[in-house]
């Protein structure tokens, strides 16, 4: 597997660390809410929104992977 | 379908052509009590037990595949009771005494070798570390031994003991834990289930849960739909996706664990090693290959293999501590799709639907947990209460934080435990 760091290129495997599932952060106090964001998960068989940090150059990215091919379609950066 | 010592001489003699399936193979019925999804260990030993322990053979195991062929098939058999916490601890003591005599109760060799556990420890902290844990192990009536540098030396003599990085300060030693052959575990639950009247349907995906009224109806399969009072989500990395059938999102995502396996070699390594520190372990199956593994490739996958950079760690790590496996050919190399949940521990709890149960979030320790488990949740669906080994593992100790088990204290990710 290889990402493609919007600033660094393409690069190894080994240059990136796995953030989680890229869901919407809620707010306000604890609730159904926050449970569902820390713990529950869509676990798609398929195309998955995640967080991946390029640990080089430090940028968080959003990745759309695939978990059945882990072929990659689309990095974008995180804050964009 | 059972074997004695004359039969396999008169088989061996006349070209083994006498030998007959081990279990039935039936046509779904329109309905049963009970339906368990997925023909893993955990299904398989789920129905023996619903069987043998509470007497309820209107049942049937689907199986989108054949039996065992998921995680069963491809675990390093690993079989151990050294959890530290309260909730796990009992479970797993629990478990390895239904290992003890899993042979006797399903009359199959099982070839469960009690060759002894050794957890590496590099440093002081390490060792304190390794302390508490056996003494959780012994007040749990199970067996830890502290073993010294020395000591560890004359047992272990071919792990490099001195390497810079992590010198070799000791072990925790498990007598008690070992290996067992995965897939005669598998075919000898089955056999017990099916010779006392369980329906073991093969090549029969689940494709919908039927809920009417907020309870659980039947199931809607490859084969056809099939009725049921009582349905068990017993399916592993692919749980999240057969709750969703229910509308239920869990707190599982599903990771990628490889494994490898060496050529035969001669009688080399007499026990399970683990070296935490390079995520690496290590055992020698009966047939000489040495088998291995270390940690997740630590993102979601629903491959069944994995990638590179993980195999080179594996290897590296592996390597570092026993110099010798650099002389060894790797034959193959796999992967399983693991449930890991937030805090590494399983959940066996009744859905928030009437009459759907769960049993899943087994991480990569869900071997050992066979019987366990199957005893567990074959209580649980007989009864409607948890069996007094699992009740720690319950679903909603997510969301309300309480009986949290968190053995290596990684926090709340799915993929760190
Ligand atoms: C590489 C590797 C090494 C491991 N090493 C160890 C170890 O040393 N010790 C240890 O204790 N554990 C180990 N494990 C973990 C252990 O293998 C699993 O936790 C355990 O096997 C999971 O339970 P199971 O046997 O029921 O799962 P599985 O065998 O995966 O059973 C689930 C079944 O459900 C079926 N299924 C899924 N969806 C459907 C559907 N829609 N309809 C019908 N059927 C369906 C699947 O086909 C599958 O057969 C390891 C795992 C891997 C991958
Ligand atoms: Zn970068």
């Amino acid at each position: 597997m290889r990402l493609t760091c919007p600033h660094c290129g393409t690069r190894d495997l080994r240059e990136f660390t796995y953030g989680g599932a890229a869901l919407e952060r809620p707010t306000g106090d604890w609730g159904p809410a926050w449970d569902a964001y820390v713990h529950l998960r869509e676990n798609p068989a398929g195309a998955s929104f995640e967080w991946w940090q390029h640990d080089v150059c430090a940028t968080w990215l959003k990745v759309d992977r695939d978990t059945r091919t882990h072929v990659i379609s689309q990095v974008t950066e995180a804050r964009a | 379908m059972r074997f004695n010592a004359l039969k396999i001489l008169t088989e061996g003699l006349t070209g083994n052509k006498g030998w007959g399936p081990h279990w039935r193979d039936p046509d779904p019925k329109p309905a049963y009590d009970i339906v368990i999804i997925g023909g893993g260990g955990h299904g398989l030993a789920t129905a023996f037990y619903l069987a043998q322990q509470h007497g309820l053979t209107n049942v049937a195991v689907l199986e989108k595949g054949y039996l065992g062929g998921g995680n069963m098939g491809r675990n390093t058999t690993i079989v151990r009771a050294n959890y530290y916490l309260p909730g796990n601890s009992e479970f797993y003591s629990h478990s390895l005494k239904l290992w003890e005599r899993m042979e006797s109760d399903l009359n199959y060799n099982v070839m469960h070798s009690q060759r002894g556990l050794i957890n590496l420890f590099h440093s002081d902290g390490q060792r304190d570390a390794a302390v508490r844990r056996g003494n959780a192990m012994i007040n749990q009536g199970d067996d830890a031994i502290l073993l010294g540098r020395d000591e560890l030396r004359k047992m272990l003599p071919y792990l490099d003991h001195d390497t810079g990085r992590f010198p070799i300060h000791g072990g925790l030693y498990h007598p008690r834990g070992g290996t067992a052959r995965h897939d005669a575990v598998a075919w000898g639950f089955a056999r017990g289930a099916s010779d006392r009247g369980i329906d073991l349907i093969q090549n029969c995906e689940v494709t919908g849960i039927d809920v009417e009224g907020g309870r659980v109806t039947g199931v809607q399969t490859s084969r056809g739909q099939i009725r049921a009072r009582k349905v068990a989500i017993v399916t592993a990395g692919r749980s999240g996706q057969v709750a969703a059938m229910a509308g239920l999102r869990l707190p599982i995502e599903s990771h990628i664990l490889q494994a490898f396996v060496t050529e035969g070699l001669k009688p080399v390594i007499d026990n399970v090693v683990t070296f935490g520190m390079g995520h690496f372990y290590i055992s020698q199956s009966d047939k000489g290959g040495l088998v291995f593994g270390g940690d997740l490739d630590f993102y979601p996958s629903y491959a069944q293999r994995g990638n590179l950079p993980t195999v080179e760690h594996v290897m590296e790590a592996g390597m570092t501590l026993m110099p010798m496996l650099s002389r060894a050919k790797v034959l193959r190399s796999w992967g399983g799709i693991m449930d890991m949940t937030p805090d590494g521990s399983p959940i066996i709890d009744k859905a928030p639907i009437d009459g759907l149960y769960l049993d899943c979030g087994w991480c990569y320790g869900g071997f050992k947990a066979v019987p366990g488990s199957g005893f567990a949740l074959a209580h649980l669906l007989a009864t409607d209460r948890p069996h007094d080994s699992a009740t720690g593992f319950r679903l909603d100790r997510f969301t309300t934080g309480r009986g949290l088990m968190d053995e290596e204290g990684t926090g709340a990710q799915h993929n760190l435990h």
